[in-house]
């Protein structure tokens, strides 16, 4: 036990002296900090068209992504849960929903990128992924948590399997998959004015050219204008969620 | 015989462990009409039976046949149809809790309508009608909308056979339909089994653990113990020492 604990301080105290983590450093990084805070007040829209069409850009590609990543979870999420499907294919299901989550954002959208080229189609196809590796997988965990019972009521009538599964299965997993799916939309909101950093469309894009020409005054408009986007969208995703009467983390309305 | 029974069933064997068999070779006929009590202890098979009736589990071997086709080597699309002929009574319900009342009803269609149809909630007007009239007949008419989640048990039982009747089954299978019920209302919902059997003119057949309700209600008796049937005949042919064969012991029968 105590062997542990030295061995981690040790290793924290190394790790601090490498990579220069010291109060020293961090004066210094203050002092920097003081001269940028100062060149970005008063914020200043420099380019109005260059911001508008990124924040519609970042808008329009978290919508498609959305509705993309919703639509393809709804059944893979199915395909996945073991309590309804045989193990050869809820396995290729759920190696699909772990690959989708097995990679940051950045990292997929960087991909996507030298894959398709730059641009919004990148950004939809990362957030797409995304989505899929969220809903997909709490969906097929909620569906695994559903009572058999009902399912083999339904079942012992004679219905088909579509029918089993629209009367069996989603009566008692539909208001949670709402909520995954209305949570997803909020992060994907988040999630489009990042993907253009690195080149898959978006307001990100807009964003780091104004880094790069050091016009910190145009960031920190940009930065504002995507506090009150990403507000807008929070509120009108709990909105939704309120109409529909769900609670995003544990839905048993 | 054989030309008299609606269900007959031969030789069946299920094990749910390799030479652990839970039902040991059942034979048994299952004539027209008429409620059939299954009574046994805990753990003696009459589930496993019942439910091999509409292959909820897989038989291990033997075979039951129902209107002229073996159940038992039906494969998936014709066991479906055969499904739809028999209705079934679950002990704790089964009713889909956040669908309505009529919704659940409705389920017992399942079988006939395409799931198309059954997704937007097209039902034939025949289907509805007859959904409603199940509704007062079960005692239960304004309660259409009202979610299952909402009703009691007693109620929620009477939805469950409304739904097995909605079939238009020519067998009605129920396992332990009042073990969750209290004493009042378990009689009702033998009563209603019995009444539903008589006017449907199908057979029903009843697993359960109370002798006094078997013996008010059947026609027939089978007592079973230890995956075999030890007593098979009239309630009132049923004696305190064939009690004890199916049930074991005696201190209870005082």
């Amino acid at each position: 036990m105590l062997v542990g604990w030295i061995a981690l301080a040790t290793y924290v105290v190394m790790a601090g002296a490498r990579l220069d983590f010291s109060i020293e450093r961090f004066v210094v990084g203050l002092d920097n900090a003081q001269r940028f805070l100062d060149r970005m007040f008063p914020p200043e829209i420099l380019q109005a068209d260059s911001m508008v069409r990124g924040l519609v850009e970042s808008l329009e590609i978290s919508v498609l992504a959305s509705c993309a990543g919703i639509a393809l979870s709804l059944p893979l999420g199915v395909l996945a849960a073991r309590n309804l499907m045989p193990a050869w294919v809820s396995w290729p299901a759920r190696a699909l929903i772990a690959l989708c989550r097995s990679f940051h954002p950045v990292i997929v959208a960087i991909l996507f990128v030298k894959a398709v080229g730059f641009g919004a189609l990148a950004g939809i196809l990362t957030l797409t992924v995304a989505s899929v590796g969220f809903i997909g997988k709490l969906f097929a965990e909620a569906i695994e948590e559903i009572s058999l019972k009902q399912v083999e009521a339904v079942r012992a009538t004679g219905a088909p399997f579509a029918s089993v599964l629209a009367y069996g299965v989603l009566p008692q997993v539909m208001s949670r998959f709402v909520g995954f799916a209305t949570y997803q939309v909020d992060s994907n909101l988040r999630n489009s004015t990042m993907v253009g950093i690195v080149g898959a469309g978006g307001i990100g894009s807009t964003l780091f050219a104004a880094f790069q020409r050091f016009d910190y005054s145009f960031v920190c408009a940009i930065l504002l204008a995507i506090i009150a986007m990403i507000m807008v969208g929070e509120t009108l995703a709990r909105l939704v969620r309120s109409i529909l009467g769900i609670d995003a983390r544990r839905s048993d309305a | 015989m054989s030309t008299a029974s609606a269900l007959a069933i031969r030789g069946l064997v299920k094990a749910y462990q390799p030479g652990k068999p839970v039902l040991r070779g059942i034979d048994l006929d299952i004539g027209p009409g008429g409620l059939t009590a299954i009574i046994g202890a805990s753990g003696t098979g009459k589930s496993t039976l019942i439910r091999c009736i509409n292959r909820l589990v897989e038989p291990t071997a033997g075979s039951i046949v129902f209107e002229g086709r073996d159940l038992v080597q039906l494969d998936r699309r014709r066991l479906r149809e055969a499904r739809r002929t028999i209705g079934m009574v679950f002990q704790e319900y089964n009713l889909v809790e956040r669908l309505s009342v009529m919704e659940n009803l409705l389920c017992g269609r399942l079988g006939y309508v395409s799931a198309w149809n059954a997704w937007w909630r097209r039902y034939p007007q025949a289907d509805i009608d007859r959904a409603f009239e199940l509704l007062d007949i079960v005692g239960l008419s304004g309660f259409e909308h009202r979610r299952a989640d909402g009703l009691s048990g007693g109620q929620r039982q009477r939805v469950g056979i409304a739904r097995a009747v909605m079939q238009n089954p020519r067998l009605l299978l129920a396992d332990e339909p009042t073990s969750s019920l209290d004493p009042r209302t378990s009689v009702d919902i033998m009563q209603l089994l019995a009444n539903l059997g008589q006017s449907l003119s199908v057979p029903v057949i009843v697993n359960m653990h109370d002798v006094d309700l078997a013996r008010r209600f059947a026609s027939r008796i089978i007592g079973m113990a230890d995956g075999g049937i030890v007593y098979d005949g009239s309630p009132n042919d049923l004696s305190d020492e064939q009690l004890r064969a199916v049930y074991g012991g005696e201190g209870w029968l005082s």
